[in-house]
């Protein structure tokens, strides 16, 4: 990785150990889904859980050996700084809160909301053009998927309203 | 041989009709706006455009929608170098040098040496098209499933072998994605497998949605970690640095030249575009005495996975055409267009379409050229997008992705999955996964397995089957050889240094 970070964070072993357990917690599930529709040979041939079976195999003992080399690694090296996560959250959690709204005010206002939000509160912009931003892009797809392709984008109670 | 020549010429006349090179150059123009946008691919973007071809002639419509995919080829180039992010999953390999070149200022030589060699990857394939068709699609027919689960082992075991990551992280990874394409329906068995009860999961995992959230989400996620700054560079094309580029490229015709030969023949055995960029790559970053230095910005590092990239891209049309077997994703949604304007794609084609077929061939080689003169003049007017600061970038690229999300499958549940994908696809970064086996996996998954399960099918559960012939078996053979490469030269690179001091 990079030059040894200054300042406090994660370190980059943990995060890698953490990797690996999730990857072999993976594993494991595959073998458990497998499992339950079958994994061996049927009347007919390779049951449905038969080739997945070993793909879980393959993943669980790879985990184990990534797992092994993850700590055997050096115990220093950050994986970043707590100020820089806290930038991806920052870009991270209004994205959440975005895809989250979608299924239920579909996608046009959110987007809206996204821009003008990132726009003025990260990119320190105006409201004039982070308005304008907000809404000419979301326009901009909805004239060209809806109006001249025919492709619909979810729609919510707003656009209703407005008759869209 | 002289029939093929006479049938091009009449298709040359066809495809040189005003209405369609204007027809060629909306296409490509859509195409490279397709390919630009990460999660508007040439796969969902032709199935998109589809139909607004119904009312034109089948020979117009198919001269539209082959151009865009061209488009998109060359498009995914651009924002694999300038922006890091791959426009296609074919043009991964293509940031590995790509975008170092463009990071210290080269922006305009590296794609110009991605346009050309586009280019000459897919007029390649065009020739090769035109002249052995009819030969190949002999030799393709004898494929049966063995061979094919042969070819995609190939791949993937190159991908072990190539990986400058760790081989089990490579395995893990690329598991995952067999595994997520596993989720869902068995098509054999009819059976629901690793969806543990919830609804949304029984279509499984579309790998445009991994694409998106892993590629798009993830990128944005590590950029916002290095600070507000989109590590986009600028590109300057002009004549000067296209002739200086032009000038160098002679040089590298030996990895051209193979990774022509690469992509022809992993676009015709449907493996794809995609393993035959990463298989190009890999293979030079091995031979090339510059090796060492590829990642770093190796013009050669482009050169080799673009060309093998539109080679196969092209060459995927030639199984689509010739046998009804599409060779790649966009093919397959070419193949479904045929089948709506009323024709039935496979030999027949040939003969009794013949002016359709040799005019969609007519249209590649005016198509290319028609592109590779729009995407340099271009390419200043998308690269402006690099402009804009990131915190307005950054949202509406946000938006793009879970629009492109959405329209995959109309499907709400996709964007969520979409964000899910991104904050794995940052973690795997982070902790040096390679994310491309991955997203691999679960675009061939299924035919894998299914290539897997009728060889088993077909030798009652024995592995032998994978040997049972020379083509099979030197197939299997080369990629065993390809997976343990690096334990091969490193016993090769002992075996040299105890050899010397004796």
């Amino acid at each position: 990785m990079e030059q040894a970070h200054q300042g406090a964070g994660p370190k980059q072993r943990a995060v890698e150990v953490g990797t690996a357990l999730l990857t072999l917690l993976f594993g494991f599930v595959v073998l458990y889904g497998s499992y339950l529709v079958g994994v061996g040979w049927g009347s007919d041939g390779p049951q449905a859980g038969f080739f997945p079976f070993y793909i879980g195999l393959a993943i669980a003992g790879c985990s184990v050996i990534n797992l092994l080399q993850a700590l055997r690694e050096d115990g220093d090296a950050l994986f970043a700084e707590w100020g820089q996560l806290g930038q991806v959250l920052k870009v991270l959690i209004p994205a959440c809160i975005y895809v989250a709204l979608v299924p239920f005010l579909g996608i046009y206002l959110p987007s809206v909301l996204l821009i003008v939000v990132f726009m003025t509160w990260l990119g320190k912009y105006g409201w004039p053009l982070s308005l304008a931003v907000g809404f000419g892009v979301p326009a901009f797809f909805y004239m060209t998927l809806e109006r001249w392709f025919l492709i619909p984008l979810p729609k919510g109670p707003i656009e209703a309203m407005l008759g869209l | 041989m002289l029939d093929n020549f006479i049938n091009l010429y009449h298709g040359f006349y066809i495809a040189g009709d005003p209405f369609n090179i204007l027809l060629m150059v909306i296409g490509i123009l859509l195409g490279v706006i397709i390919g630009v946008l990460p999660g508007l691919g040439g796969a969902n973007g032709v199935a998109i455009l589809l139909p607004l071809t119904f009312s034109m002639s089948p020979t117009s419509a198919i001269i539209l929608l082959t151009c865009i995919y061209w488009g998109a080829l060359f498009g995914g180039a651009i924002t694999s170098v300038l922006f890091n992010i791959p426009g296609e999953p074919w043009s991964v390999a293509t940031t590995f040098d790509g975008h170092p070149m463009a990071r210290s200022g080269r922006a305009g030589e590296a794609l110009t040496a991605a346009f050309t060699s586009s280019f000459v990857g897919a007029f390649f394939a065009i020739v090769m098209i035109t002249m052995i068709a009819p030969l190949v699609a002999q030799f393709a027919l004898q494929f049966g499933p063995a061979e094919k689960f042969a070819v995609y082992f190939l791949a993937f075991a190159s991908f072990v072998g190539m990986s400058k990551e760790a081989p089990a992280k490579t395995i893990v990874s690329m598991m995952i994605g067999f595994a997520l394409a596993a989720v869902g329906l068995d098509m054999v068995t009819g059976q629901l497998r690793l969806t543990f009860g919830i609804t949304e999961l029984l279509n499984g995992f579309d790998f445009l949605i991994a694409v998106i959230g892993l590629f798009g989400i993830g990128e944005i996620l590590l950029t916002m970690e290095e600070g507000l700054e989109f590590r986009g560079k600028a590109a300057k094309i002009d004549p000067k640095v296209v002739w200086k580029t032009w000038k160098t490229l002679p040089r590298y015709w030996m990895t051209s030249l193979r990774s022509c030969i690469i992509g022809c023949w992993m676009g015709i055995t449907p493996a794809g575009a995609t393993p035959a960029s990463f298989m190009a790559y890999g293979i030079a970053k091995r031979v090339s005495k510059n090796g060492k230095n590829f990642g770093n910005g190796e013009i050669e590092g482009v050169v080799a996975p673009e060309t093998a990239a539109h080679a196969a891209g092209t060459a995927a049309m030639l199984p689509m055409l010739a046998l009804g077997v599409p060779g790649s994703p966009t093919a397959a949604v070419l193949l479904g267009g045929l089948l709506i304007w009323g024709l039935q794609p496979g030999p027949m084609l040939f003969v009794e379409q013949a002016e359709f077929v040799w005019g969609l061939i007519a249209s590649m080689y005016l198509g290319n050229i028609v592109g590779l003169i729009l995407v340099l003049t271009t390419v200043p007017l998308f690269a402006s997008i690099l402009r804009i600061p990131f915190s307005i970038i950054a949202p509406v690229i946000l938006v793009i992705c879970a629009i492109g999300a959405y329209t995959v499958n109309n499907n709400v549940f996709d964007v969520l999955m979409m964000m899910v994908f991104g904050v794995l696809g940052y973690l795997l970064k982070k902790t040096n996964y390679p994310l491309a086996p991955l997203v691999l996996a679960i675009v061939l998954g299924d035919s894998a397995e299914e290539a897997f399960r009728q060889s088993l099918l077909a030798s009652g559960g024995s592995l032998a089957i994978f040997w049972s012939n020379p083509l099979v078996s030197s197939i299997m053979g080369i990629g065993i050889v390809a997976g343990l490469w690096p334990l091969i030269a490193h016993l090769f690179s002992k075996l040299r240094v105890t050899a010397q001091p004796a």
